[in-house]
C-alpha cells in the first residue's frame, strides 16, 4: 500500500517537505539537547516536568479519543461512522507515536530506556503506562492494517479481527486512565492528587480528539473527494457537546472543593493558574483564554443551528482544541510543581530549543497522519492520484 | 518473498513477546511493600538521624555539614538555581515544616534556617514510582540509588514531598572544584540525592555531615537499638518530623 504515499499532487509534496524541514531542524536541536543535557530546557530542580510531559499527556487524550468513532460503529453498528473509523485509528496510531517520542526526549538518559523492560516495575504507574500505550499502538496497527487490506481487496475483514477491535475499546479508556494515575497517586502533589483527574482527562480527551477529527474531515472535504457525510460530522459534534459539558462540569467540581475549603496547599495552585501567585502570572492570560474559548464553544454547541453550519462548527472545534491544549498541554503539568513542596513559587517557561523539539514531534505526527490518510483515501479512491 | 518476510516478522514478534512474558512472570509475587514496623525485638539495623535544632541554630551561618557532604560526594556547584544540585541544604523553618508554623512562632525559630536532606522514609513514595528499580529502600532503611540504571525520567522527583532529589541537567564533572576519589561522580541526565553515606558506613565511619558538625547537632544511629544515641535523645526530647501526615514515615527527626 506504500505506493500510494509516493504519488501525489504538488500541494501534497509541498506539505510533506514543509513538515520534513521542521522535523530536520528540530532534530538538530535534539542533538544539541543530547550533548548539553536537559538543562537546555526551562526545567529546574523545582519544576522537573514541563512542556514535553504536558504534550505527552495531551496527546494520550487525542490517541484515546479514536474510541469515540470506533465504539459506536463496532459496538452499536452505527454505520454512519463507517468512513471515520479508519481515520480515528490512524489518528490514534500517530498520536501514540508522538506520545512515545515526547517521553523519549524528556529522558535524561534516553538510551537506557530499555531498562524499563529489563527491570519491569509493576509498582510504578509508568510501567503500566508503557504497557497500555504499547498495547494500544499494537492493537491499532493490527486493526487498521487488516481492515484496510480487506477494503482494498473488496472482501469482508476476517472474523478474528472483531474481538481485537472490541478489546481496543476499553484499552483506549485505559491509556488515559493510567496516564492520569501517573499524577493522581502522588502524595507530594496535592494539585494532581484528585480522584476526578482520570474522569477529567477522559472528558477533555473525548472533546478535543473528535474536535481534531472534525477539523481534519472538513479540511479533507475541501481538498479531496472525501466526504464522511453530514450526519457523521453532526453526530461527532453531539459527542463533543456532551464530552465538553462533562469536562467543564468536572472542572467546576474541582473549583468548588478547592475554593470553598480554601486549603492552602490546594488553592495556591489554582491561584497560580487563574490569578497569579506571589506576582507570578505566567499562565494567567493563557488560562483565561482557555476558559473563554471553552465556554463560548459550549454555548455555540448548544444551538443546533450553529452546530449544523460547518463553518461555525470549524470555529467551535478549533476553539475546543486550543482551549484543551492550553489546559493540558500548558497548565496542568507545570502547575503541579508551582508552588513547590517547600512553598517556593518557582519559575518555568519553555525555552526555544524545547519548543522547537516539541514542534518537530508535532510535525512528525502530522506527517504520519498525512501519510496514513493518503493511504486510506487512496484505497477508497477518494483521491485522484496524479501521475506525472 | 513477501509471504516469507511477513512470516519471519510474525515469528520474531511472537518470540519477543514470549521472552518478555517469561521475564515478567515471576514479578508480581513480591510487589507490595509492607510498612516497616519498628519492633523492639528486631535485630535489624534501622538507620536514622536526629537533628538538634537548638544546637544547630546556635551557629547561624554555619555551612560545615553542607560543605563536608558536597565535597565528599562530588556534588557540583553551578552557582545558579536552575542547575542546582544539593544533598543537604538549609531552608527556612516555615518551608521545612509548613504544617507546623504560625505567625507568632518562637522568635528563635521564625526565620531560622533548618538543615534538610533525604528523609530515608520507611514508606518512600519515590522508590515505588521508579520504572526501573533504580532507586530502592535497603534493609537497613537507606533509600539508595543506582546511577547506572537511572533513565532520568524524574518521576521520583515529582513523587518526593520533601524536594530531596536533584537532577543533573548538564555535565556535573565540569563544576566540581575539588575531586574526591572515594566517591563516584555522576553523569548528566540522572537523579541523585543523599545516600546516608553508605560508603562511609561500611567502613565504620559516621556520615560526613555528622562528622563535620562542631556543635554535635547532628546525630546518626540505629533506631532499632534501644540503647543507641538516637533513641536516647528521642526519649528525652520533644521531636518533630517533616509532613508526617503523608504517611511516608520520615526517619530524620528534629528536636526543637
Amino acid at each position: 500500500m506504500l505506493e500510494y504515499v509516493l504519488k501525489g499532487s504538488k500541494n501534497y509534496w509541498g506539505w510533506i517537505f514543509f513538515l520534513s524541514a521542521i522535523i530536520i531542524l528540530s532534530f538538530f536541536f535534539y542533538l544539541e539537547q543530547n550533548s548539553y543535557g536537559l538543562g537546555i530546557t526551562g526545567l529546574s530542580r523545582n519544576v522537573t516536568w514541563g512542556f514535553y510531559i504536558a504534550q505527552f499527556t495531551f496527546l494520550v487524550g487525542v490517541a484515546a479519543s479514536g474510541v469515540m468513532v470506533v465504539l459506536p460503529y463496532y459496538l452499536h453498528d452505527f454505520k454512519t461512522f463507517g468512513k471515520l473509523t479508519i481515520l480515528g485509528e490512524f489518528l490514534a496510531i500517530s498520536s501514540v507515536i508522538m506520545c512515545m517520542l515526547f517521553i523519549f526526549v524528556d529522558m535524561g538518559q534516553p538510551f537506557r530506556i530499555v531498562n524499563v523492560f529489563l527491570y519491569p516495575s509493576p509498582e510504578s504507574p509508568m510501567f503500566w503506562d508503557t504497557v497500555a500505550l504499547g498495547g494500544y499502538l499494537l492493537l491499532n496497527v493490527i486493526i487498521s492494517r487488516v481492515v484496510l487490506d480487506a477494503e482494498r481487496k473488496s472482501i469482508a475483514p476476517p472474523k478474528w479481527i472483531k474481538p481485537v477491535i472490541i478489546i481496543s475499546i476499553p484499552w483506549a479508556i485505559s491509556i488515559h486512565t493510567v496516564t492520569a494515575f501517573l499524577y493522581s497517586g502522588l502524595v507530594a502533589k496535592p494539585f494532581w492528587m484528585t480522584a476526578i483527574l482520570a474522569p477529567r482527562f477522559l472528558a477533555s480527551a473525548f472533546s478535543s480528539g473528535p474536535a481534531l477529527l472534525i477539523l481534519m474531515c472538513l479540511f479533507l472535504k475541501r481538498i479531496t473527494k472525501f466526504d464522511p457525510g453530514k450526519e457523521a460530522i453532526q453526530k461527532l459534534a453531539i459527542i463533543i457537546t456532551y464530552a465538553m459539558a462533562a469536562n467543564i462540569f468536572f472542572i467546576l467540581m474541582e473549583i468548588f472543593t478547592t475554593y470553598y475549603s480554601a486549603m492552602p496547599e490546594h488553592i495556591h495552585h489554582f491561584q497560580y493558574l487563574f490569578s497569579g501567585l506571589d506576582g507570578n502570572t505566567n499562565l494567567v492570560p493563557w488560562m483565561w483564554i482557555s476558559v473563554i474559548l471553552a465556554l463560548s464553544a459550549l454555548v455555540f454547541l448548544f444551538f443546533p443551528s450553529a452546530r449544523r453550519n460547518e463553518k461555525i462548527l470549524f470555529g467551535i472545534c478549533l476553539a475546543i482544541f486550543v482551549s484543551i491544549w492550553i489546559d493540558k498541554g500548558l497548565g496542568m503539568v507545570v502547575t503541579g510543581f508551582i508552588p513547590t513542596s517547600l512553598g517556593d513559587v518557582a519559575d518555568y517557561w519553555p525555552t526555544i530549543p524545547e519548543v522547537l523539539i516539541s514542534l518537530g514531534i508535532w510535525a512528525l505526527g502530522f506527517l504520519l497522519i498525512t501519510i496514513f490518510y493518503k493511504i486510506a483515501l487512496s484505497v477508497r479512491k477518494e483521491i485522484v492520484t496524479e501521475t506525472k | 518473498m513477501d509471504k516469507n518476510r511477513r512470516k519471519f516478522l510474525k515469528l520474531t514478534a511472537l518470540g519477543a513477546l514470549g521472552l518478555t512474558a517469561a521475564k515478567y512472570a515471576d514479578l508480581f509475587g513480591n510487589a507490595v511493600p509492607t510498612k516497616l514496623k519498628l519492633d523492639e525485638n528486631d535485630t535489624k539495623i534501622r538507620y536514622a538521624m536526629v537533628i538538634d535544632l537548638k544546637k544547630c541554630l546556635a551557629k547561624k551561618d554555619c555551612k560545615l555539614c553542607i560543605d563536608a557532604c558536597h565535597k565528599t560526594h562530588n556534588v557540583p556547584d553551578f552557582k545558579n538555581k536552575k542547575d542546582e544540585i544539593k544533598w543537604i541544604w538549609k531552608e527556612e523553618y516555615e518551608h521545612a515544616f509548613p504544617d507546623k508554623e504560625n505567625y507568632y512562632l518562637k522568635e528563635e525559630l521564625k526565620h531560622s534556617m533548618v538543615p534538610l536532606l533525604c528523609n530515608h522514609c520507611d514508606n518512600p513514595p519515590c522508590t515505588k514510582v521508579c520504572p526501573t528499580k533504580a532507586t530502592w529502600k535497603r534493609d537497613d532503611g537507606i533509600v539508595m540509588m543506582d546511577w547506572h540504571r537511572c533513565i532520568g525520567c524524574r518521576y521520583c522527583m515529582a513523587a518526593c514531598p520533601y524536594g530531596s532529589r536533584s537532577f543533573n541537567w548538564r555535565d556535573p564533572r565540569t563544576n566540581i572544584s575539588e575531586l574526591s576519589y572515594d566517591f563516584p561522580t555522576r553523569t548528566k541526565g540522572v537523579v541523585e540525592k543523599c545516600t546516608f553515606c553508605n560508603v562511609r558506613i561500611v567502613k565504620g565511619l559516621i556520615p560526613a555531615c555528622v562528622e563535620a558538625c562542631t556543635e554535635k547537632a547532628l546525630l546518626f544511629g540505629d533506631l532499632n537499638d534501644r540503647k543507641s544515641n538516637v533513641r536516647k535523645l528521642l526519649k528525652d526530647n520533644f521531636s518533630i518530623r517533616r509532613k508526617p501526615v503523608l504517611g511516608t514515615e520520615p526517619e530524620i527527626y528534629y528536636i526543637v
